[in-house]
């Protein structure tokens, strides 16, 4: 992480009211947005504490209204963000997709809660499809980083700040309902440690003697966009190369390994202590960024392990990614609530018995 | 160093400032876009203002228009011009910040943003222009479009029973506490192009007094879009968009300073 262990103030605080203070730590100019819940605590955090400590926020008029602010004020080359949930981030999706074309770094926050339609305001894991690929028209992809602590609110923020500069690229940090609202012990980093760097391409005023700047994405001619279209993909491999981020727990000697992100990783590591208690060899491997998918740890992972258990809050949607991973080498299962449901490391310790019951069976 | 031109002793009269590029304008004999991007431009180097002026680009006819005015620029999407500005001017106050939209992208599509932007009064110019339909996507109707005006949209003429009235955004607008100084243009004449030089002037100059927003609607044509020729649009312009879009100012910062 980008802070210096020692340096850190220790406060407990809600997952949003964290993000929104490592925010104006990590050197946010401006935040643009729009109230929905279970984030409009980001805005109101913001709204108190911006205007003090030097930046702009500004309540949107719509969300569709608030990423294309965002768009003019990272091309103008601030350091920038917004912050929604599901029926938010669906009208966000055209300015992410101009942003990932035209090549500006921004934050976006995804508190995610149960859909579809206007859904319902209890915490939910149903916009990974939307998050991970794509969501917006055209070949594109954002930076996706899936916090599970209070902490991990706080610190992706500075992550995304960095990856979003280094790579000129939207970045998403997924969370959801239940991370915003709850309350934790977090460490946060002091104030002004993420470094500003150059935009030389930032529309600031053309200097005398200089060429003009243009943020655009529109490429008329299909040689040029298919150019442009290059450059992103050969930037989208190198995140692919660089940037994949999981952690994996008690893996090693694992005959079935759980995979969860976010919310539901912390439930399945309860699960895991108590499958381990009744003798199962249970792991877990969290993927922590969404987008770059740590495709490759489960090629090592399927020589192992016996099968994999994809738990979700929705009703299947990183499975397919851990399936495409797995290569139909292993089984792979899947227990998912949905609609705001949360499951419970008891019903996880019976999916995974009922699993492994189904595999003996079968074999 | 720049050497003089070559001009074989006569004078010049009539040059291509800096803030205009060398890139050969794409629209239509006798559009008026054009003429327009020159007056913002002749104003931004008369102002001196080159290295401090950010302008947006619309979805529309003029989407190129970065590809001829030599400032700093940024294409938003469709509608969202004003959002994107808003953007700017917030992250950098002291600059000349100016949006150029057409009817259909600042009328139709960025209606919200159009009003809440001028309803914050965020200090930027606004240069609408107002040709009645949509002249990028082949001629389709516009909010703008005249009652029995005939588009490739509206065949038999727009109807208000189906197709609602000719949307005076400009008189809405004009209505907001936010919005500094309001005027109604035209280029299809040297007269014209004078006066909307001299509001565009203004609008730039009551930028620096951040007491608001200034919104420049220039009434204008599409030969193409109509299916006449310049001369003839022009003409038509005069006798159909003039009286339900008259020209003038609609507002002026005194009414709304006092
Ligand atoms: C979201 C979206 N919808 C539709 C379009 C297609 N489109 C491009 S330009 C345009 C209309 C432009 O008309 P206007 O704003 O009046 O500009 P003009 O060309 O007349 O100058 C439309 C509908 C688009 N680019 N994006
Ligand atoms: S289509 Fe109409 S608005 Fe577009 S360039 Fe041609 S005349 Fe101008
Ligand atoms: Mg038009």
């Amino acid at each position: 992480m980008e802070h210096t262990p020692g340096t850190s103030e220790i406060r407990l605080m809600k997952g949003n009211e964290a993000l929104a203070e490592a925010a104006i730590r990590a050197g946010l100019q401006a935040y643009f947005g729009y109230p929905i819940t279970p984030q409009s605590e980001v805005l109101e955090y913001l709204a108190v504490h911006m205007p003090k400590r030097g930046g702009v926020v500004l309540q949107a008029e719509s969300e569709l209204a608030a990423i294309n602010m965002v768009f003019g004020a990272a091309g103008a080359g601030a350091r920038v963000m917004t912050s929604s949930s599901g029926p938010g981030i669906s009208l966000m999706q055209e300015g992410i997709s101009y942003m990932a074309s035209a090549e500006l770094p921004c934050l976006i926050v995804n508190v995610q809660r149960g859909g579809p339609g206007l859904g319902t305001i209890q915490p939910s894991q149903g916009d990974y499809f939307q998050a991970t690929k794509g969501g917006g028209h055209g070949d594109y992809h954002m930076i996706v980083l899936a916090p599970s602590s209070v902490q991990e609110m706080a610190d992706f923020v500075f992550e995304s700040f960095r990856l979003a500069d280094k790579y000129l690229t939207p970045v998403m940090i997924l969370s959801d309902g239940a991370l915003g609202q709850m309350m934790e012990k977090v460490a946060l980093p002091p104030e002004g440690s993420l470094p500003f760097i150059e935009k030389p391409w930032a529309t600031t005023g053309k200097k005398p003697g200089q060429k003009r700047r243009i943020i655009t994405s529109l490429f008329m001619q299909p040689e040029e966009m298919e150019e442009v279209n290059l450059r992103l993909q050969t930037k989208y491999r190198l995140i692919e190369k660089q940037e994949v981020r999981y952690e994996a727990l008690e893996t090693d000697d694992a005959e079935i390994v759980l995979v969860a992100f976010g919310l539901a990783a912390r439930i399945c590591e309860k699960a895991l202590t108590l499958a381990r208690e009744k003798g199962f060899k249970v792991g877990l491997l969290r993927p922590i960024s969404l987008y770059p998918f740590p495709s490759k740890v489960f090629a090592s992972l399927a020589t192992n392990a016996e099968m994999f258990l994809v738990v979700e809050m929705n009703a299947g949607q990183m499975v397919e990614d851990v399936k495409l991973a797995v290569e139909g080498k292993r089984p792979v299962h899947f227990k998912g609530r949905m609609g705001g449901m949360i499951p419970s490391p008891e019903e996880i310790l019976s999916e995974i018995e009922t699993v492994i019951e189904n595999e003996q069976v079968n074999t | 160093m720049k050497l003089p031109p070559i001009t074989n002793g006569f004078e010049i009269v009539y040059k291509k400032p800096d803030t205009l590029t060398d890139t050969p304008m794409h629209y239509c004999p006798g559009c008026g876009h054009g003429v327009v991007h020159r007056v913002l431009m002749e104003v931004v180097d008369e102002m001196k203002i080159q290295d401090k002026t950010i302008g947006v680009a619309p979805v529309g006819c003029s989407v190129f228009a970065y590809n001829y005015m030599n400032v700093d620029m940024q294409e938003a999407a469709h509608g969202r011009a004003t959002a994107v500005a808003t953007g700017i001017k917030r992250v950098l106050p002291d600059r000349f910040v100016f949006t150029y939209q057409g009817d259909g992208d600042l009328a139709a599509i960025g209606t919200g943003e159009t009003v809440h932007t001028v309803n914050r009064g965020e200090n930027i110019l606004i240069v609408f222009i107002n040709n009645g339909v949509y002249g990028m996507t082949g001629g389709q109707m516009a909010p703008t479009t005249l009652l029995g005006m005939k588009t490739t949209t509206s065949p038999y003429g727009r109807e208000a029973a189906s197709a609602g009235f000719p949307l005076k955004i400009t008189n809405l607008i004009t209505q907001l506490p936010g919005a500094l100084y309001v005027t109604r243009q035209a280029v299809h004449e040297p007269n014209a192009v004078r006066r909307l030089k001299k509001a565009v002037r203004l609008a730039f100059e009551y930028q620096l007094l951040k007491k608001g927003t200034c919104f420049i609607e220039v009434v204008s044509n599409c030969p193409s879009g109509w299916k006449m020729t310049p001369q003839e649009s022009n003409k038509w312009m005069e006798e159909n968009m003039f009286p339900m879009y008259p020209l003038g100012d609609l507002k002026v910062p005194s009414q709304t300073m006092n």
